[in-house]
């Protein structure tokens, strides 16, 4: 049996796991971690839903091996909101009703947190873009991006 | 699949030890981002991944006399990242920045991309366009060998068992030189190529084009290089009469398949119109200071 050994950091709290070679990062976060907020959509690579930052990248945990992930800094939707307060992101998004279902959400708000810290101030066409590895069947958009911009906007303190 | 074992060499010596102690059972991994699918959906059934990731040589993006190289486990968005490459090759960039979303280009590679062999591959017109050629290192030593020379078909390419594509070797940038690579898909993001067309070409300074190359995909089962499309723009200032001919010359090289995506009678259309504009782009690029 391959059975790997792997130490790592998860939302900046140091962690070990144990996985076979075939397990996803995506896999070992919510069935070894327990960190239930990332969710499998397609299993393929086509939905985002499982959107994660890998050494600051943002990534699909499901095309990721968990044995992959020795030594790299992982950030989940879990390590979002500080204790109780939630992030801008997250309190934009309840604000402007941009999640129906919600499958789609920790995704989205990972990606958009990626995105916000390369660039302050993006255009709705640039949120769009970003978020095109992002799929929500609920919404339509259009409130996802209202949210986005608007929590932009508080991020940059105007 | 229990049973699959994981290495991540740091030498490339290392890695091919590995790939040829493995009797033909083992996969190279770079991005993953098409080999997990695969895996998980019971189409290869590899009994050891080698991952390639931990070889410096293989993450490096250099110029090397005058010509750039890019490892072929260089990431898409570290390729898209880095400036002096993209204002070199602004045509191979339009192909990388097509792979799949943000998360996937974070993953995959350009070296995935060209052994994965699909024949809709975004990067792969663009580097046959660029002359790109393919560093192959494997037990009998190491061969370059054009892009176009690699995928022969779908998910089949030239490469022998235990070989490894490690880097990908641009040529010396000419001055007033341009590239550009455009596809077809009926919607603007996260779709698979119905075709693709690179061109890549260089003018004199009187504005005649003196160097060319084309490259098609998604057209046959692999990407095709057409010196017949070249040839019309060679000695000509890229024209209306030479676009012309450019288009007719790239519908008359495709030899494609009706499927859900797009019909032959479409493909061969749509070749010729995406190769015109690709050119256009190509030649507006080459009239820049780069």
């Amino acid at each position: 049996m391959a059975r790997h050994h792997v130490t790592a950091t998860v939302n900046g709290d140091a962690v070990e796991f144990l996985c076979e070679t075939h397990q996803t990062l995506l896999e070992v976060l919510r069935d070894e971690l327990r960190l239930t907020g990332t969710k499998e959509g397609c299993g393929t690579g086509d939905c985002g839903a499982c959107t994660v930052t890998l050494d600051g990248r943002m990534v699909c945990s499901c095309l990721v091996l968990g044995v992959e992930a020795e030594g790299k800094a992982i950030q989940t939707i879990e390590g979002m909101a500080v204790g109780r307060d939630l992030h801008p992101l997250q309190q934009k998004f309840l604000e402007h009703a941009a999640l129906q279902c919600g499958i789609c959400t920790p995704g989205i708000l990972v990606a958009a947190r990626s995105l916000l810290e390369r660039n302050p101030d993006p255009t709705a066409s640039e949120v769009r873009y970003w978020l095109a590895g992002n799929l929500c069947r609920c919404t339509g958009y259009h409130k996802i991006v209202e949210a986005v911009l608007d929590a932009a906007r508080e991020l940059r303190g105007n | 699949m229990s049973d699959m074992l994981y290495e991540a060499p740091g030498t490339l010596r290392a890695a091919l030890a590995l790939l040829s102690g493995a009797n033909g059972k083992a996969r190279v991994m770079a991005g993953g981002t098409d080999l997990l699918i695969q895996m998980r959906s019971g189409r290869i059934e590899p009994e050891l991944l080698v991952d390639i990731k931990h070889i410096p040589d293989l993450r490096a993006i250099a110029l090397k006399r005058g010509g750039f190289q890019f490892g072929s486990a260089v990431t898409c968005m570290e390729l898209i990242e880095h400036e002096a490459f993209a204002r070199a090759w602004p045509g191979v960039i339009d192909g990388v920045k097509l792979i799949g979303s943000i998360q996937v280009k974070g993953r995959a590679t350009v070296g995935g991309n060209v052994c994965n062999a699909s024949p809709a591959a975004d990067s792969v017109p663009a580097l046959i366009a660029a002359g790109a050629l393919a560093r192959i290192v494997g037990p009998d030593g190491k061969r370059d060998v054009p892009v176009e020379d690699i995928p022969t078909g779908p998910g089949k390419t030239s490469l022998a068992s235990g070989e490894i594509v490690v880097s990908f070797i641009l040529p010396k940038r000419l001055p007033r030189s341009g590239d550009a690579y455009l596809r077809f898909i009926p919607r603007t993001e996260m779709d698979i190529a119905v075709v693709g067309a690179g061109v890549n070409l260089t003018l004199d300074r009187r504005g005649f084009c003196t160097l060319a190359r084309v490259s098609l995909g998604a057209v046959a089962e692999r990407a095709l290089l057409v010196s017949e499309a070249a040839a019309a723009l060679v000695g000509t200032k890229v024209d209306d009469a030479a676009l012309r001919q450019l288009a007719a010359a790239a519908s008359a090289a495709c030899r494609p398949i009706d499927d859900k995506r797009g019909t032959k009678e479409f493909r061969f259309k749509v070749a010729g119109v995406l190769a015109r504009r690709a050119a256009e782009i190509a030649l507006q690029r080459a009239g820049r200071k780069n």
